[in-house]
């Protein structure tokens, strides 16, 4: 099929428009959005099934002249990296306008605002051209911020700017590193295939400029540092994670469920896709008392405050912080299992947190807050909420069989053999977050029921079809982690091939 | 080509075509009194002397009226940009209740001596010609600005622009007589030419160029000569505010551009220009950019008038566009050209939304705007939300664009650049918060029950979806207008 990616990305877009044409009918609208999903979705797995997982060039590549003066193009194309995340993007989307369905304000923006960020987020996955990358990484922040700000919960205005801010002062040292890496190869061009086969020509002599100087850094590493914070901000790393827990609290459900599910995976993407194979040099100098570090205090940190929290969706938000920095961990490690550990548990923290935060949505509709404490006994009234829930719990702290352990434990594989410190600050994350998520059980689920929610209504049936593909990906994935690690392997290898040869000793 | 008088006039029509339209009008609101003909006769002027602005790009280069105005391709570009902006300002005017009836035709007349003023500004090779045409289009601005009999805000606001102006265009007359004392000329290159020679005081060439700056920089608007713009954004009709925010401001840049690049530079082979009498001219313009972008988006932070709001933003992007003049080179200057045409659409929009919504209110309160895509105004409020989003320079909007060339232009000089990059970049991020302040007062705060329902007519969209349009698609599918830029910065020299 001839330039999939662009329909895959555009189709949502088109939707989008159509929609605004169509006529004022909440339930037209939402089942045409249902049906707009439909077709990137079919795509996505037409490429699982014709992805060639033996070469680590880009595949179904597009390439078209957009402005020749500035050697702009429009290119598309995947690899291995990018393919995990494709299909967890037009899963996603597809499952989260079911989620939507209980949106009652103004259902034809929301929808319409919706495909919007649908079209952006694929576009950021198959981006190839740095500038393209660049649009449809801001492109996403329009519709963000009007799904939070008009349809999130009571301090929506404040979540909704914040991350609007957060991610704009990222993304425009982003912008400014790109033009610096357009500068430096000759012909200036945008294309990241021949920015990274240029990766050589980023100095790395030291700058004479205070204080970069006293670390020895050069042009790239000052790139990679300018890069990496506009990534940081959207994993979200420490200290940049702020606006997480706000936005993620605010949203409505289906949108915490992308936010967390693709939004974050864009930054530990970014840094796999630029800063690994264009910068390399600053790649190896930094990951091990930076990226590494960074990596491990996030899931500490994460961790903890987790547990701290009263809100059942905050605790969720904060989990992912944690889980994040596993990704982070594994990457910094430069190992192939901690590289793959590292893709995979993005892959897996995508269908995961997206059930964690559906799961949190079913009881918010119904008591119409989050409370911890607020519930009790939760089992005894519904017992197939509670069997998900536990699914995905258990997924998350990293049961055997699941999908998070495969993850987790190919990341401390990996980061073992390099930073034997570092794995064991990390491994006690894991004992953090099974005592977070078998507290939240024992509080929300089990002990007797609350005598206010006796009549609780159990999960329906558009809430289990938006968990059954989560779910079966889970338990799929955690038998035969192969389905998607078949994907990644090549292309991890070549990244990581990249990087090796400048690691010290 | 050195023409006299009379060959000069030949290559002079449009500017002919507009005085003709001018005296017209005065001499018809003597006679006629119907009420709709000033706009169309002024719409018709502005129209015919664009089509004949373009047929000047087939004629040769030169100087005119005994070297008194240079014809090339970048006086050209400024003519059709004041045209531009002067049409637009026409068809918000039409649309506007603030103009009175009864004045119409002075209003368009002092209106189209604005735009001619500006013809001469952007094409003036002669220190006595700069400085009278600066005058003029200030003369008809200061009447403009205070076009509201009735309100004591706009009699306010024309006299602090007089009083300001008057001021700005003293000093800069005061270094103008320096460089005529050291140089015996008036005349660009002739002072170009002395400034070269051997035995010239650095020092004072860089005093007598600071005292004309304040001329020009009370123009473009850039600190520390901008206190005056906020108190006339706010008190002049909406429609010549958004053609004073937009025109004034290119006017002002081009008039600058010709004296410092052209004028006073000499072009390297690289295409980078050299100033005349070694004048740390660059390091100059780098800190009143970045002081004039940062002051101009700190003070927008807190604005609760939209208008005075717009007037800061229009601050802080004269303080961008004044980055491609620093950088001493064609990349710059096209990045600039680029932005000021991008610029045009996207404030001109804006503006227009607020009129429209004005027109309704009465007034510019960012409070009247609580809800506003909820009171029946969804449209306005997306194309302003638009124009909002294009000024902060996001994609896909054309301000991005604008920026990105800035900014590329920017950090290809590299070095000590790189900071003023950064600055703007992250003056970018301050400046999200005001638009998206505006933003969220329409679209995220529900209405309450004081706030009226609007209702506009049909006829309001004429001008608001083309600009929307063209904000979105030179977001896009910018190649040809970068091409007419870089086309426009071919400078008659001689």
């Amino acid at each position: 099929m001839q330039n999939i990616l662009t329909y895959m990305t555009f189709i949502p877009l088109a939707g989008a428009a159509v929609i605004l044409a169509l006529p004022n009918n909440a339930k037209l609208i939402r089942w045409f959005s249902a049906i707009v999903t439909v077709p990137p979705l079919l795509m996505a797995i037409w490429l699982f099934i014709n992805f060639d997982r033996t070469t680590a060039k880009f595949q179904f590549v597009e390439d078209y002249h957009w402005i020749s003066a500035y050697n702009i193009s429009y290119t598309m194309g995947v690899d291995g990296l990018s393919i995990s995340m494709v299909l967890l993007t037009a899963l996603l989307s597809f499952l989260c306008i079911f989620a939507s369905f209980g949106i009652e304000k103004a259902v034809k923006g929301y929808f319409a605002l919706f495909l919007m960020l649908d079209a952006g987020m694929m576009g950021v996955f198959c981006a190839l051209d740095f500038f393209l990358f660049y649009v449809f990484w801001e492109v996403m922040l329009l519709p963000m911020y009007f799904l939070i700000g008009i349809w999130g919960g009571p301090r929506r205005e404040y979540a909704a700017i914040k991350f609007f801010l957060y991610t704009l002062f990222g993304s425009v040292l982003m912008l400014l590193a790109i033009l610096a890496l357009y500068f430096t190869v000759e012909p200036h061009t945008f294309d990241m295939r021949i920015l990274m086969a240029q990766a050589s020509k980023y100095s790395t002599a030291v700058l004479p400029l205070w204080p970069f100087n006293l670390w020895g850094w050069g042009f790239q590493h000052v790139i990679w540092m300018a890069l990496f914070i506009g990534f940081a901000i959207k994993i979200p790393a420490f200290p940049f994670h702020t606006w997480l827990p706000d936005a993620h609290v605010e949203a409505p459900t289906a949108i915490s469920v992308i936010l967390a599910g693709v939004l974050l995976k864009m930054g530990t993407y970014g840094i796999l896709r630029v800063n690994f194979p264009m910068m390399p040099v600053a790649t190896a100098d930094l990951a091990y008392w930076f990226l590494g570090a960074l990596g491990a205090w996030n899931i500490i940190y994460g961790a903890l405050c987790a547990m701290a929290q009263k809100d059942l969706k905050k605790l969720v938000a904060y989990s992912s912080v944690s889980h994040m920095g596993y990704v982070m961990l594994g990457m910094a490690s430069m190992t192939t299992q901690g590289l793959n550990g590292a893709v995979l548990q993005m892959f897996n923290h995508g269908t995961i947190t997206g059930m964690l935060f559906l799961l949190v949505g079913v009881v918010y509709d119904r008591a119409h807050h989050r409370e911890i404490e607020g519930f009790g006994g939760l089992a005894a009234i519904m017992p197939v909420y509670t069997g998900a829930t536990a699914l995905a719990f258990f997924a998350s702290m990293g049961l055997p069989g699941l999908s998070g352990f495969i993850s987790e434990i190919l990341v401390l594989l990996g980061t073992w053999q390099k930073y034997p410190v570092l794995t064991i600050l990390g491994a006690s994350g894991v004992i953090l977050t099974a005592g977070y998520l078998l507290w939240t059980i024992q509080r929300v689920y089990l002990g007797p029921p609350n005598e206010k929610y006796l009549n609780m209504a159990e999960i329906n049936g558009r809430e289990i079809f938006t968990l059954v593909p989560l779910g079966a990906i889970v338990i799929v994935v955690g038998v035969y982690p192969g389905v998607v690690l078949d994907m990644l392997r090549t292309t991890l290898d070549s990244i990581n091939a990249i990087v090796i040869p400048h690691l010290h000793g | 080509m050195d023409l006299k008088n009379v060959a000069s006039l030949t290559f002079f029509c449009p500017e002919i075509i507009l005085s003709a339209t001018i005296l017209l009008l005065i001499v018809l609101d003597l006679i006629a009194s119907s009420r709709r003909w000033p706009a169309a006769l002024a719409l018709i002027g502005c129209v015919c002397s664009l089509i004949v602005s373009f047929d000047l790009y087939s004629a040769e280069p030169g100087m005119l009226f005994h070297r008194m105005i240079v014809l090339d391709n970048f006086s050209i570009f400024f003519k059709v940009f004041s045209l531009a902006a002067t049409i637009l300002c026409i068809l918000m005017s039409i649309g506007s209740n603030e103009i009175e009836r009864v004045h119409e035709a002075e209003y368009y007349a002092l209106l189209l001596t604005c735009a001619l003023g500006m013809f001469f500004m952007a094409s003036s090779s002669n220190l006595l010609m700069a400085y009278l045409s600066l005058e003029m289009v200030s003369l008809g601005s200061y009447v403009l600005t205070g076009f509201l009999p009735h309100s004591r805000r706009s009699s306010e606001a024309a006299l602090k622009y007089l009083i300001y102006g008057g001021v700005a265009s003293g000093t800069m007359i005061y270094g103008m007589s320096w460089i005529f004392g050291m140089t015996g000329s008036l005349d660009y290159s002739a002072i170009q030419l002395a400034l070269s020679q051997e035995g010239i005081s650095k020092a004072t060439v860089f005093i007598a160029f600071v005292f004309i700056l304040a001329g020009f920089g009370y123009k473009i608007v850039f600190f520390p000569f901008h206190m005056w713009s906020p108190d006339v954004y706010q008190g002049a009709p909406t429609p010549f505010t958004a053609f004073l925010s937009v025109a004034s401001n290119a006017a002002g840049l081009a008039i600058m551009i010709r004296f410092f690049f052209p004028g006073m530079s000499k072009v390297m082979a690289s295409g980078d220009w050299a100033f005349t009498a070694g004048v740390e001219w660059p390091q100059v313009l780098l800190a009143l950019s970045m002081l004039t972008m940062t002051v101009g988006n700190l003070c927008a932070l807190n604005q609760r008038n939209v208008k005075r709001m717009l007037a800061y933003s229009g601050i802080a992007h004269a303080g961008y566009m004044m980055m491609g003049l620093a950088i001493l080179n064609n990349e710059g200057l096209a990045a600039i050209l680029f932005y000021t045409v991008v610029y045009l659409i996207m404030n001109v929009g804006a503006f227009l939304v607020v009129g429209m919504i004005s027109n309704v209110t009465g007034d510019e309160d960012i409070a009247d705007y609580r809800g506003l895509a909820w009171r029946g105004a969804t449209v306005p409020a997306v194309c302003l939300t638009i124009f909002l989003f294009s000024l902060t320079g996001l994609p896909p909007f054309a301000g991005f664009m604008g920026k990105f060339f800035l900014f590329s232009a920017v950090i290809r000089q590299g070095g000590a650049f790189a900071v003023l990059a950064v600055v703007a970049a992250l003056n970018s991020v301050i400046s999200l918060y005001y638009y998206a302040k505006l933003v969220k007062t329409m679209f995220l705060d529900s209405p309450t029950a004081e706030d009226k329902q609007i209702t506009l007519a049909a006829n309001n969209y004429t001008l608001l979806l083309p600009l929307t349009f063209l904000t979105v698609l030179f977001g896009v599918y910018f190649g040809p207008l970068v091409q007419y830029t870089h086309q426009s910065l071919r400078f008659f020299v001689k």
